[in-house]
């Protein structure tokens, strides 16, 4: 483990239950990580896979990726589309040498605030055992050779 | 807002007492986020939300000539409408503002870590302004609602809807497909838990409704398209031939009596007959017969003309076409009901329909009616005989994994009233009740079934049976073992009531894709949300009453309609509807009219279209986007994007935050 390191993660929220998930942490003033903040989306199903690939590209240590539950979705079925999307860019992220586990989907409720920040606690430490996202670095040699 | 115009922004963070500041260094922030591009001012208060606080936007945005806002406080989701509000009174459109969540994402979550906050709070707002300088202005737009309903069904939740928003001064159409409005309900002898009487308490409704001068009343009329969106829906319906004449009819019946032919009833579920001419029923609402060709003499042989030639007031019309009817209505309320599981066909183990004495629980209680085929005799369709053992089975078909996964919601309860019904009328007779659970979850439901449960010859067997059997001498049998005793009991009941579960009415299932409205997995049409928007649908301005939802008894649906029938008026007597401003738009040069966009939204707001060139594109119908963003995300080359919430947008953020 990398000492000191302290990862830096984007986290995409939908409006209606995560973003509202997220905001009970903090009114119930349940302590996790400061490692990650939050990109506010109206639907899971807004966030294209490009941004966690540019959050990644950007240095980013880690991805968490939040919905309504299946099922609950505001706009009846975005969550579903979301799902489809993280089983595809899984598999572009072990072609692009990315660790798995560096991107993560939950589906987080409103009153689940403090599964929130179970989450949050156990994604850090995590990405902290995997230590640094390299790839940025990569891709800049790679750049470089070409 | 011209493009080029320089992006000038004021940043206000918020100290909210010192529920920030107490861990976020405030003035650290403002000396980091001074130092940012495009921003012209950056300022703390106490409380960005009190009226000092939103003034100070008011005036910067005037006097500093901002055309951004970010405020740095507490959640949008708390404070984003009172920010918004004062960014358009300071003369910007309101959704050229931003805000960072540095409480319930930041000091309130990191109390501890003081400077990691502050960092935090820093990179946050810096997201936030990245985002602020792509922001363009947004429009709502307001649609007008045209102050007419359509109802489809004229059950008791139909026409409990159609008086509601009829007496709110609105105008109605109330179609129904059946000659006569009245609905399920109209078969019922009785209801449960109080045993009123049925019709004496639907009949009123159904005379009030056909004599509101608010509501037309379309009878044997079904919907064949509906087209447009909420406020503005374009409605095409079929008027079917009754072959007579409404206006002149007067409902004296005397077609009736001489009409030499008769045919199964309908209404009666074939128990009794009807004549070719008939009335739906009695009581039926409007009181004009109709002709059924398939039965009727002249239609298949050109003869007979009996009704014709006694008709007093010469209505009988054997030229009738079918008619088409189209009509302009702002707001639909689907109630259509329920149908009874087809377990003839799906349970063939019960016989019904097999045997003579397997009958439905809603075919009893037109045995029971006064006015049903047997004038309220309660017998054996077999042979006319009085039964003196019946057996009445809940939960058939329903909560059945290789049926009906769900509960039928009255099942229970009617045939609790059912058992009563028949030691009533004949009071030597023995019930057997085989049940699975009794569920009586409704006001005095509970109270109803202790009562018939003391009833010495009402007994209960805590079973389901396998298969019901005929012997040689046409006597019906079956073995159904007794959970409450660890027994098997044979049962020779003389008349079997099955108390079948129930699925959406035949007609819904066409309704539901002609509306776009999305169906739940049992069948049913899906309500927007299960407790909190239970009356409303995927589709804007399409509201649920009754059954068509799911299973219900008449209270439920009672008040399921009311509800449905006040966001029908609060939309009509608000007058217009407003889009949400995050639409999804389609920038036609990109789009390529691939169509992956399409089948992805639920809520149907994309088509393609062609071009006056020929090009086929995406095209987005705001009255229908709910902004959602799953068709932008999807979009392969970018061309369909969220408004508010664009790749460039989201991507500046994901830049900021790691930066
Ligand atoms: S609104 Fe939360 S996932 Fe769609």
């Amino acid at each position: 483990m990398v000492e000191n390191f302290e990862p830096n993660i984007v986290v995409f929220a939908c409006n209606w239950c995560s973003y509202a998930g997220i905001d009970l942490a903090g009114t119930s003033r349940v302590q996790y990580p400061h490692n990650l903040k939050v990109i506010r989306v109206m639907c899971s199903g807004r966030i294209n896979p490009v941004y966690i690939l540019e959050a990644l590209a950007n240095g980013a240590d880690g991805v968490l990726v939040t919905g309504c539950h299946p099922g609950d979705c505001h706009y009846i079925s975005g969550n579903y589309k979301t799902r489809k999307r993280m089983l595809l860019l899984d598999k572009l992220l072990e072609q692009f040498g990315i660790e798995k586990g560096r991107v993560r989907l939950e589906w987080i409720s409103a009153p689940e605030g403090e599964r929130f920040a179970n989450i949050a606690k156990e994604f850090v430490e995590q990405i902290k055992k995997l230590g640094p996202n390299r790839i940025a670095e990569k891709l800049k040699e790679e750049v470089e050779v070409v | 807002m011209v493009e080029s115009e320089e992006i000038r922004i004021g940043v206000y963070v918020c100290h909210c007492g010192l529920n920030i500041a107490s861990v976020v260094d405030i003035n650290k922030v403002i000396e980091e986020v001074s130092k940012v591009p495009n921003v012209v001012v950056a300022k703390e208060y106490q409380f960005m939300c009190s009226q000092p606080g939103q003034n100070m936007i008011i005036e910067d945005i005037k006097q500093r000539h901002l055309n951004r806002v970010v405020v740095a406080a507490c959640s949008p989701r708390m404070h984003e409408p009172t920010f918004q509000k004062a960014v358009e009174e300071g003369g910007l459109n309101p959704y050229l503002f931003e805000m960072a969540n540095i409480r319930e994402h930041c000091s309130w979550v990191h109390e501890k870590e003081k400077d990691a906050a502050t960092d935090k709070a820093i990179k946050l707002v810096n997201a936030a302004i990245a985002k602020a300088r792509l922001l363009k202005p947004l429009n709502v737009e307001k649609v007008k609602v045209i102050p007419k309903a359509l109802v489809i069904g004229g059950g008791i939740a139909g026409i409990r809807a159609s008086l509601d928003i009829a007496n709110a001064g609105f105008q109605v159409h109330l179609v129904e497909t059946r000659p006569s409005i009245g609905g399920n309900m109209a078969r019922l002898d009785k209801t449960f838990p109080t045993l009123d009487c049925s019709q004496c308490i639907l009949t009123p409704l159904m005379v009030e409704v056909s004599r509101h001068p608010n509501i037309i009343l379309r009878t044997y009329t079904d919907v064949v398209d509906i087209s447009g969106s909420v406020g503005n829906f374009k409605v095409k319906l079929l008027k079917k031939p009754r072959y007579v004449d409404a206006t002149k009819c007067t409902g004296c019946g005397v077609c009736v009596t001489k009409c030499p032919w008769t045919a199964p009833s309908e209404f009666e579920l074939g128990l009794g007959k009807r004549k070719a001419i008939y009335f739906e029923f009695p009581q039926a609402v409007p009181l004009i017969p109709v002709i059924d060709p398939e039965h009727c003499m002249y239609f298949q042989k050109g003869t007979c003309r009996a009704c014709e030639r006694f008709c007093p007031t010469k209505a009988i019309d054997f030229n009738q076409k079918p008619e088409e009817v189209e009509l302009e209505v702002g707001v639909i309320i689907l109630a259509t009901g329920y149908s009874l599981y087809d377990v003839a066909k799906t349970m063939p183990e019960y016989g019904y329909r097999k045997y003579k004495d397997v009958i439905t629980g809603l075919e009893l209680e037109r045995l029971v009616s006064a006015s049903g085929p047997t004038k309220g005799h309660i017998v054996r369709p077999s042979d006319g005989k009085e039964p003196k053992k019946v057996a009445i089975i809940l939960c058939v078909g329903s909560r059945d994994e290789k049926h009906l996964r769900y509960c039928c919601r009255f099942g229970c309860v009617a045939g609790i009233k059912h058992a009563y019904y028949i030691v009533s009328y004949i009071p030597d007779a023995e019930v057997y009740i085989c049940y699975r659970d009794i569920r009586t979850f409704g006001k005095g439901y509970e109270e109803f079934y202790e009562r018939i449960r003391n009833y010495e010859n009402v007994k209960f067997i805590r079973g389901s049976p396998m298969e019901i059997l005929q012997d040689a001498d046409g006597s019906l049998y079956f073995d159904v073992f007794d959970a409450n005793t660890n027994r098997v009991v044979t049962l020779r009941p003389d008349l079997v009531v099955l108390e079948t579960g129930v699925v959406p009415h035949t007609t819904f299932k066409e309704l539901a894709k002609l509306l776009k409205c999305s169906i739940g997995p049992d069948g049913f049409a899906l309500e927007l949300h299960p407790k909190l928007r239970p009356t409303e649908t995927s589709v804007d301005g399409v509201f649920l009453a009754g059954a068509v939802q799911g299973p219900k008894d008449i209270p439920d649906t009672v008040a399921q309609a009311g509800a449905a029938a006040s966001s029908a008026i609060a939309l009509m007597s608000k007058g217009y509807v407003e889009t949400v401003p995050y639409v999804a738009s389609i920038n036609e040069d990109l789009c390529s009219g691939c169509g992956i966009c399409q089948p992805l939204c639920a809520f149907d707001a994309i088509s393609l279209v062609k071009k006056e060139d020929g090009k086929q594109v995406a095209s987005v119908d705001i009255s229908k986007c709910k902004g959602c963003g799953v068709c932008a995300a999807a979009c392969p080359s970018g061309a369909a994007q969220q408004l508010g919430f664009s790749d460039d947008q989201i991507l500046a953020m994901v830049r900021a935050l790691t930066r």
